[in-house]
């Protein structure tokens, strides 16, 4: 049904002159209008308080835009009841910055709660999270909890758990601010694959060496406007 | 390039050439809301001291109420002729005409005249040794023993024996019987009210106690929620959780307050014969609290788990519609 939905609807997630203020203040996106294609790849950049986070919780669901219109896999945003939005969220993966990883659970259960609260029986899924957190170079850590874990390996884990759903759309929020440049750059390739694979991905990132990595859409973010350089 | 956190050798594109071979570790997922942590002993602790006593309250009230009823339905087994001297009133005979109508009437099993003797005895402490009894006005009684299944009608009883001896006067203990019931009532009354209080305290606080252990949870159901949880799985987990939190703190309060009703009826069973078991037992029997007040201990125990559950249930649906309504601050 998801690749049917990505066949009809070219643009996973396209925003309209939105704008957004929280209670009275300014606005802190002005009529910001862009798209998310599948299978796309961008960043998302701009300085610090230029409203990258703001954007990135709209583009998740997570807050409503003051004006402007949202619509997310041919959606309109303001017509998504409750009860399908988490329906729409696991079609889209989140790497937080501060990684929200549950400290009581292991990697292994952090990567698969997405498969867990969706009901599914554990030896559904044992297989394809201990492949993915193979992949993410967290094979060996997989049975430890994340307050023993290193800040580069917290963040793969909250990459996989963000992966593990094969979201269409994949966002991430400074993924690469608490590591070192050459796990940066690792970090860049897992998702380079995993927009070869098919996953559109947006980073957020104010990290002008990772962008140059990359030939990519860059969509810069400054005083709540946007400017995006294909 | 290898990776220096992990020792895993990886090709250009991310994955994984070696893999290790992992330890094949087979065992329970944990459980999402984690198991227990100081402010989840600090709510066990809390039920548990509520539902003791709340059920410690309930077992005291039972037992004054048992006792208030015996009390009431009870008819001394005992009732008292007196016969008041008068100028002119041949008092032996008059004892014996009212003792033979007691003797004869249905419901008397024996009417018993207390004697000269037994009299002075009686009088004793207050007049002094030596006394003769004929010298002074002195009332005499005569003890009717009635049978407790079978009771007179008191009134008629009255009737009969002041027809015979005007002089006679029938106490048949009620008005302290009935004194007794009313101080009872009052007692159950003042109980059931200290048992109300206790309750409604029992429910603020288990309340209370589990909105603060819930307070620590609020980023696991940020991160279920963010992860796709329904609001539905999320409430299910903590009520589950809760709900075995609240029994388990519920029951050991309970099984505590069981333990003392055991001990404090196996006490007054063993101290049957000293003075000061006599005196408690005469008040409330044998301190059994009976099948109502067990069934009562188990109910608390119920409805405090069910609580505790709700608690947490209504705190995610809360939790929930907050993160929600943050979405649209911005709208």
């Amino acid at each position: 049904m998801a690749e049917a939905a990505t066949k009809v609807f070219q643009h996973l997630i396209r925003f309209e002159n939105v704008g957004l203020r929280y209670g009275m203040g300014a606005e802190v996106l002005r009529d910001v209008s862009f798209d998310i294609p599948a299978r796309s790849f961008q960043f998302l950049s701009g300085p610090s308080g230029a409203g990258k986070t703001s954007l990135l919780r709209l583009l998740f669901l997570s807050l409503k835009p003051t004006r402007g219109l949202i619509t997310v896999f041919g959606k309109d945003r303001s017509r998504i009841t409750r009860r399908e939005l988490p329906l729409i969220r696991r079609r889209i993966g989140v790497v937080f910055q501060d990684f929200r990883l549950l400290d009581h659970l292991t990697t292994y259960e952090n990567v698969a709660l997405p498969l867990r609260v969706r009901g599914r029986e554990e030896s559904s899924y044992r297989g394809d999270v201990e492949e993915l957190l193979k992949w993410v170079g967290l094979g060996e850590r997989m049975h430890v909890v994340p307050p023993v874990l290193s800040g580069g390996e917290k963040q793969r884990a909250a990459i996989a758990r963000a992966l593990i759903e094969q979201p269409e759309i994949l966002l991430a929020d400074e993924p690469t601010g608490n590591v070192d440049p050459p796990l940066a750059r690792r970090l860049l390739r897992l998702f380079i694959e995993m927009n070869r694979l098919g996953t559109a991905v947006v980073i957020a990132t104010h990290d002008l060496g990772l962008m140059e990595q990359v030939d990519a859409r860059r969509m810069i973010l400054s005083g709540g406007k946007l400017d995006i350089y294909d | 390039m290898t990776d220096t956190t992990s020792g895993t050798t990886f090709t250009e594109d991310g994955i994984a050439e070696s893999e290790i071979a992992l330890p094949r570790v087979r065992r329970r997922m944990a459980p999402i809301v984690p198991a227990q942590n100081v402010v989840g002993r600090a709510l066990v602790s809390v039920i548990a001291i509520m539902t003791f006593l709340s059920c410690l309250t309930l077992g005291a009230v039972s037992l004054v109420r048992d006792t208030a009823s015996v009390w009431e339905s009870q008819i001394s087994r005992e009732a008292t002729i007196q016969i008041r001297p008068e100028e002119g009133l041949d008092m032996e005979a008059a004892l014996e005409s009212a003792s033979l109508v007691a003797r004869g009437f249905p419901g008397i099993t024996s009417a018993r005249i207390v004697d000269r003797a037994a009299t002075t005895r009686l009088l004793e402490p207050w007049l002094g040794s030596g006394l003769n009894i004929d010298e002074l006005p002195v009332p005499r009684l005569i003890i009717v023993t009635i049978n407790e299944d079978y009771p007179p009608n008191f009134a008629r009883l009255r009737e009969a024996i002041v027809s015979q001896v005007p002089q006679a006067s029938l106490d048949d203990h009620r008005t302290w019987v009935d004194r007794l019931v009313t101080m009872a009532r009052t007692t159950v009354a003042i109980g059931m009210a200290a048992l109300a209080l206790m309750l409604a305290a029992t429910v603020l606080s288990v309340v209370f106690a589990t909105r603060g252990a819930m307070a620590g949870n609020g980023h696991i159901i940020e991160v279920l929620h963010f992860v796709g949880a329904e609001g539905r799985f999320i409430a299910r987990q903590f009520r589950r959780h809760f709900l075995v939190t609240g029994m388990k703190g519920a029951a050991a309060g309970g099984i505590g307050a069981v333990l003392v009703f055991l001990i404090v009826s196996f006490w007054s069973a063993r101290n049957l014969a000293t003075p000061e078991a006599d005196q408690a037992t005469a008040l409330f029997g044998n301190f059994a609290i009976g099948l109502s007040g067990y069934g009562g201990v188990a109910l608390i125990v119920v409805l405090i788990g069910m609580l505790t559950a709700a608690t947490s249930h209504l705190t995610v649906v809360a939790y929930l519609s907050d993160i929600e309504s943050r979405q649209s601050d911005a709208g």
